[in-house]
């Protein structure tokens, strides 16, 4: 343990959020984390281990320019390597829009993002339902509640054969549905069965399109709907702790 | 050293937007008699005589391409091995010239 780790109070969950070349959105993932309470750990593309933090968030953005394909290159990056060996010990990782991008390309999300059927980048604000509660990043939110949170993204549509998409949603792993009538609102992208984002078998490795990481404060955001995945972990992190007796 | 051409396509049941719409570009310039375009990429790679049919197989298959929502074909372009490695797709004519 640090010396700086020494005064942060034993109780706090450390959530670390990585910033790679052309990520955008790092700054509000570390402010949706402090305002959910958690200590927020900035962790670089290069980092070839997680400070000991007891979650990840892989944030949205532009991550090598979107060369090759979106998130393609970063998933080779080496702090994603550490990413990957502790998400298959457990570890709950969550990516938003190029970070679900990163998760797919990286082989912890099962399917692919791609175009958007219009070929438009989308930006707006879109109401998801929360289709499964019991995963750890969704835990807060009451069974089918429908929020309010921004999208923005040009390869948002969510692809997967179809024995892929049988089994995510007999598994109960869609975590996320685009939802809404009117014009603006529904399915924005032609993602197959309106899906916004998924979850790992065990629920703790997560992906969603829209950003919950900008929707924590009616200041800045449409709702504060997106804190509930924060807090979420945090209750996950605190069972966790207290379960294990140690720190993870 | 060889020179090798990966060629990456989007799955057929996958949606291509991007064809689509050249597809209907290429109706507005004259050219109804065209049915169908899916856009990809090209790559060409110059690889040393260690790299192996198996390791053009995997440098295509976990980087060059996404399996998920991608075929690729690989291709040796030195003339003494111009030949199919890959096993997915088919292969178009293989030119000096390229």
């Amino acid at each position: 343990m640090t010396q700086a780790d020494a005064l942060v109070p034993a109780t706090a969950a450390r959530i670390g959020v990585i910033t790679f070349p052309g990520t955008l959105d790092d700054v509000d993932a570390a402010r949706a984390v402090r305002y959910a309470g958690a200590e927020s750990v900035s962790l670089w593309h290069a980092d070839e281990d997680l400070a000991g933090v007891d979650a990840v968030v892989v944030p949205g953005g532009f991550s090598y320019g979107d060369y090759l394909r979106a998130g393609a290159i970063a998933a080779q990056a080496p702090i994603m390597r550490a990413v990957i060996d502790a998400a298959r010990r457990g570890l709950p990782v969550l990516g938003i829009c190029n970070g679900f991008q990163i998760l797919c390309e990286a082989g912890l999300l099962p399917g692919a993002l791609v175009r958007n059927a219009g070929l438009r980048f989308i930006c707006r604000d879109q109401w998801l339902r929360v289709e499964n509660t019991d995963s750890v990043w969704t835990s807060r939110f009451e069974p089918g509640a429908e929020i309010l949170v921004p999208m923005k993204n040009a390869e948002g549509r969510f692809v997967a054969a179809e024995s892929v998409l049988d089994e995510l949603e007999g598994a109960g792993r869609v975590l996320f549905r685009y939802v809404g009538d009117g014009p603006a609102q529904g399915n924005p992208n032609g993602a197959l069965r309106d899906i916004a984002g998924i979850c790992s078998a065990d629920g703790r490795v997560a992906g969603l399109m829209p950003h919950p990481e900008h929707a924590i404060d009616a200041l800045t955001g449409p709702t504060d709907d997106g804190l509930g995945l924060f807090v979420s972990v945090q209750d996950w992190i605190g069972t966790a702790l207290t379960g294990a007796g140690t720190r993870g | 050293m060889a020179r090798v051409a990966v060629d990456v396509v989007i799955k057929p049941e996958i949606l291509d937007p991007q064809g689509k719409a050249i597809l209907a570009a290429l109706a507005r310039t004259g050219q109804p008699g065209v049915s169908s375009v899916r856009q990809g990429k090209h790559f060409d790679l110059e690889v040393d005589d260690s790299v192996s049919d198996a390791d053009l197989e995997e440098i295509a298959g976990t980087l060059l391409a996404n399996p998920v929502i991608e075929t690729w074909t690989v291709t040796r372009l030195a003339p003494e091995t111009v030949g199919t490695v890959g096993t997915v797709g088919t292969v178009g004519t293989v030119g000096d010239a390229r």
